[in-house]
């Protein structure tokens, strides 16, 4: 098995996609909706990842 | 949905007895997304099995470690054992990585720690899975 090393973001981002895709196709009913909603967790999970990350960024001064 | 429409009495769910529903759970438990194709939702079943086993190898690759059922104090016992439940809900993925010796500890550093969350993820989104497929079984879902 090889081994990999991911930064935060992007362990953080590949975390949210694959979340995101299986949110969607599970709790809508058609493929328009699950599009949307999948599209939606993606962009609330980036919406937390950058605004908690300059959140940290601003405590830290 | 109007006050009146609530009032509407709904028809009772069919009860789906256990022989119908639980070999469907057992199956997309196993192996990830294999539920929803065995149902006949071989896009579903790809879709979500595919981010569920990506997850899972993700989680390897980056040598997250499998949580062990230990107890102590509340939160300790409730991180282990749930990480531990979470982890054995991936199904024979799981099962399968653990027979082929992969026994990472638990040491420090963000990739290791990312890892074990992917390895916990993956688990998690699996009981999605399992619950959407047992919706599709029921009726309750198309």
């Amino acid at each position: 098995m090889p081994k990999i090393s991911l930064n935060h973001m992007e362990a953080s981002i590949l975390l949210a996609l694959l979340i995101s895709v299986v949110l969607g196709v599970v709790t809508k009913k058609n493929d328009k909706e699950r599009w949307n909603y999948g599209l939606y967790c993606f962009g609330c999970f980036m919406a937390t990842l950058f605004g908690l990350g300059w959140l940290m960024k601003l405590g830290h001064g | 949905m109007s006050a009146d429409a609530a009032k509407i009495p709904q028809p009772a769910k069919p009860n789906v007895p256990i022989t119908k529903w639980l070999p469907v759970v057992l199956i997309a438990w196993a192996i990830p997304g294999a539920g929803h194709v065995y149902l006949k939702r071989p896009m579903r079943g790809a879709l979500v099995g595919s981010a569920t086993i990506i997850c899972f190898l993700f989680g390897l690759m980056m040598r997250g470690a499998f949580f062990e059922p230990t107890t102590g104090d509340l939160l300790l016992t409730l991180i282990n054992v749930g990480g531990h439940v979470a982890n054995l809900m991936t199904g024979i993925p799981y099962y399968l990585a653990t027979w082929l010796g992969y026994n990472q500890p638990d040491v420090a550093g963000h990739v290791h720690d990312y890892g074990s969350k992917f390895l916990v993820g993956a688990g998690l989104l699996n009981i999605l899975n399992m619950v959407d497929a047992w919706e599709i079984v029921t009726g309750e879902k198309d």
